[in-house]
């Protein structure tokens, strides 16, 4: 996975659950294409055609709050959402995103400097994300490095492949 | 140390850890179901692993879409049947277990002092046990299936001083709606929730797991509660090894970042309106409600005793015309004593239908959904927009006894009230 990721963001709000991120009635849809389809799709039905060519989420605090439903992230990248840049996460989301290789920054200021639209270049080594919009930089967290190294690595499963086979 | 710090070191083989400490975990026990648990068994084959790490410290429970309701979903329960028998792990099939976070201690799989990952955000029940227990994703409990490990940042702990004693018809649920009220859906993210005080060992396991389970509707990692004699005779026959007491509590020198008082003695039921948990009022502040239909049952309150009080309301009365009572006892073993004890015919008599034990319209996959327009007062765990069916429903949450009366009156009602005008 490449470390710098340039998009135009969709903003939402507060507590973002994964009710709404996929709802639980798609849980029973196993290919990742068709989960993408129904991405946030109980809070704006235009999403999955919004996010297709690619796009950085901006959520407020507690984002992907609820169930611990990896289909959730899931939707989300393959809708076509590139990096999840939130105030705060919901803790099962946020490892589940890592886990499935869906970059994931915390940045506490996210929401009061970022507007719908925004083209962005975000850095997940240093944490930067530059605002190409107005040219204004926020400083997000810096993942761990063994969690840095999931997310180059494509996510757990491959992680995971390598660490096994080095043994 | 305080008990979830005291679990987490000796599970990562170190003496003392501190928040914030990242720690490589042993799990004593890894539990996923049929939603969740089909997307573990292709991680897992990714993986390339041939064999789990231990097939005797895995569970499987079937529970959200039981009986299948599609042929995906019969294709899901078929995957993880196959697996469980390939990997000779416990499986617990339909009409054999019921909910998850049920069948897990009932069964004997809980223990306090281990580690317990499930693929399912409520796996935090568990702490009534005095156990650590979090919700885990589906890859994540892959890679548990493959190494017995996992990665743990060390929470910081917010302590809740519970005293007082209850009023009739206000019950533990109550008590951790108004905590998540007060702390907020975001209260407690990322950090370990420990409950304590006379009115928490006083209260009984059913109550003390309401409490747990809802944890995680304020963003916590594990709620827990010190184990003691009560936990002691719940698992007496159910467990194998009983671990020292002594060992899992919190030192009196134990760190926490809140400690936060709170007292039952004037606590009203407590209702969380739509669309989130923390949105919670004292019932007296709520107006006549109409609601479409009632639901008893869930991980939260689906435990005999939730239906004994809701028995205790319904008996010799009738759902209101136009509502609907859909009651799902939270393990077939509960679902036999209800019949036993004559429960089910109270709600039978009474109009309401009972549905073998299964996760039911709580997550709004299986049975019982709601229209576009309706109401549902609801013993659940989450209110989220289109949680139980239709995104323009509205979900309310309550103890089991302001849904029963509730049920009969066809409106929001106070348990208490109903009495007053008989």
């Amino acid at each position: 996975m490449e470390s710098k990721i340039c998009a135009s963001t969709i903003k939402f709000g507060n507590n973002i659950d994964t009710d709404v991120i996929l709802p639980g009635k798609y849980l029973i849809l196993v290919d990742p294409y068709e989960l993408g389809k129904h991405a946030l799709e109980s809070l704006d039905t235009e999403f999955v055609n919004k996010a297709k060519d690619g796009v950085i989420l901006i959520g407020g605090k507690n984002f992907g709050c609820g169930s611990s439903r990896e289909q959730a992230p899931i939707a989300l990248k393959y809708a076509g959402v590139k990096c999840v840049i939130a105030e705060t996460f919901a803790r099962i989301f946020y490892r589940n995103a890592i886990n499935i290789g869906l970059p994931v920054i915390e940045c506490p200021t996210i929401s009061e400097t970022i507007k719908t639209g925004d083209e962005l270049s975000v850095d997940l080594e240093t944490g930067k994300i530059q605002n190409l919009t107005n040219n204004k930089m926020v400083q997000g967290t810096i993942l761990p490095p063994f969690v840095m190294e999931i997310l180059t690595d494509g996510g757990l499963i491959e992680n995971l492949r390598k660490r096994l086979n080095k043994k | 140390m305080n008990i979830t710090e005291k679990i987490l070191a000796k599970a990562s083989d170190k003496k003392v850890v501190s928040p914030g400490d990242i720690v490589d975990t042993n799990v004593d026990v890894l539990m996923t179901h049929d939603l969740t648990g089909p997307l573990a068994v292709e991680s897992f084959k990714k993986i390339g692993a041939e064999k789990v790490w231990d097939s005797q410290k895995i569970v499987i429970i079937l529970d959200h879409q039981i009986p299948a309701e599609s042929i995906k979903a019969a294709e899901l329960h078929k995957t993880m049947r196959q697996f469980a028998k390939e990997q000779k792990i416990r499986v617990y099939d339909v009409g054999r277990g019921g909910i998850c976070h049920q069948v897990m201690p009932d069964q004997g799989h809980v223990t306090p002092g281990t580690v317990i990952v499930g693929s399912d955000s409520h796996t935090c029940t568990y702490g009534a046990f005095g156990a650590f227990s979090t919700g885990i994703g589906s890859t994540e409990a892959a890679a548990v299936m493959t190494t017995g490990k996992i990665w743990f940042k060390v929470p910081q702990t917010i302590k809740i001083n519970v005293n007082g004693s209850f009023a009739k018809y206000v019950t533990p649920k109550d008590l951790i709606l108004n905590v998540i009220g007060k702390l907020g859906v975001d209260g407690a993210i990322y950090k370990s929730v420990e409950f304590a005080g006379l009115t928490i060992h006083e209260m009984s396991i059913a109550g003390r797991m309401t409490i747990c389970n809802m944890a995680v509707e304020m963003g916590a990692k594990n709620g827990i509660i010190e184990p003691d004699n009560i936990t002691k005779q719940y698992l007496q026959n159910k467990i194998k090894n009983m671990p020292d007491f002594l060992t899992l509590q919190s030192d009196i020198d134990a760190q926490y970042e809140q400690i936060i008082e709170f007292d039952v003695s004037k606590m009203e039921p407590q209702i969380a309106c739509p669309s989130s948990v923390d949105n919670v009022k004292p019932i007296s502040e709520i107006n006549e409600i109409p609601i479409d239909q009632a639901f008893i049952g869930s991980c939260t309150n689906g435990r005999l005793e939730d239906l004994r009080l809701a028995a205790q309301i319904l008996k010799g009365k009738k759902i209101k015309d136009g509502v609907r009572a859909l009651i799902i006892p939270a393990s077939q073993e509960i679902y036999k004593q209800a019949l036993i004890e004559g429960l089910t015919e109270i709600f039978t008599d009474a109009g309401a239908i009972v549905c073998g034990s299964a996760c039911g319209p709580c997550l709004g996959g299986h049975i019982g959904l709601l229209a576009a327009g309706e109401t549902c007062i609801s013993t659940s765990n989450r209110n989220f927009i289109g949680r139980m069916g239709s995104t323009q429903a509205n979900v309310y949450l309550s103890s089991p006894a302001v849904v029963a009366a509730s049920a009969v009156t066809g409106k929001i009602t106070d348990p208490t009230n109903l009495e007053v005008k008989q």
